[in-house]
């Protein structure tokens, strides 16, 4: 399970990328993975938002995670 | 059937955008072309640095301007989004609707910016002279 990060989220955890390849440590949700996250990187909980992609799509916090799944971390959007 | 245009790009030329939207169809065209200002909350800014998660935000790209279509039944339709190091005054987005009457078209084109700037997976750092800030990041 790869999980990508972007913009300030990508600073703060200091990759572009981690896999989680222990199949029984892997975060099973959104909201699972989101926790582990700002456990590890306490940075991640003072940002403004914290959203979360499966497969390219934004995803609630009770969406289930699988193996095969891309995953991103979307911290607050600034296009434009 | 209308056409939809949607891009992420290194550099944006902005004069090419009119022939795009161009349609038989159409009496207006509205054009919106985001730039980059040289001052911030005072500060002045040296250049904006783009990144992307692509797949994602052109999909959402597709889903704003399909929305728009539908919505004010649009003849065609464009969101092109630049990346990478941009100084004062480049373009860094154009969005621009095609339709037959301008309220539709106004209408659709503030959509188009306002939407794109909440859902659309592009950060932007602001390049100061002695630092650097990701947007929006913290309250």
């Amino acid at each position: 399970m790869n999980v990508l990060f972007f913009g300030i989220a990508k600073d703060i955890v200091g990759s572009s990328q981690i896999t989680f390849s222990d199949e029984f440590k892997k975060p099973n949700s959104v909201a699972a993975l989101k926790a582990q996250l700002m456990l590890s990187y306490p940075e991640l909980s003072k940002l403004t938002s914290l959203a979360v992609a499966v497969n390219s799509e934004y995803a609630e916090d009770d969406v289930s995670l699988t193996v095969g799944d891309e995953i991103a971390i979307i911290p607050p959007v600034s296009g434009g | 059937m209308s056409e939809k245009i949607i891009e992420i790009v290194d550099k944006i030329d902005a004069s090419k955008v009119f022939n795009e939207l161009s349609h038989p169809k159409s009496g207006g065209i509205c054009v919106f072309v985001g730039t980059v200002r040289e001052f911030t909350k005072g500060e002045e800014v040296v250049s904006l640095e783009f990144e992307t998660y692509k797949k994602m935000a052109l999909k959402e790209m597709d889903k704003i301007a399909t929305e728009a279509v539908v919505k004010w039944n649009l003849n065609k339709v464009i969101i092109r989004h630049a990346v990478g190091l941009k100084e004062v005054e480049e373009p860094v987005v154009v969005v621009g609707a095609s339709s037959a009457h301008r309220d539709a078209c106004f209408e659709a084109c503030r959509y188009l910016i306002d939407t794109l700037k909440k859902t659309v997976p592009i950060w932007k750092k602001e390049r100061f002279e002695n630092k650097s800030v990701w947007v929006s990041a913290h309250p």
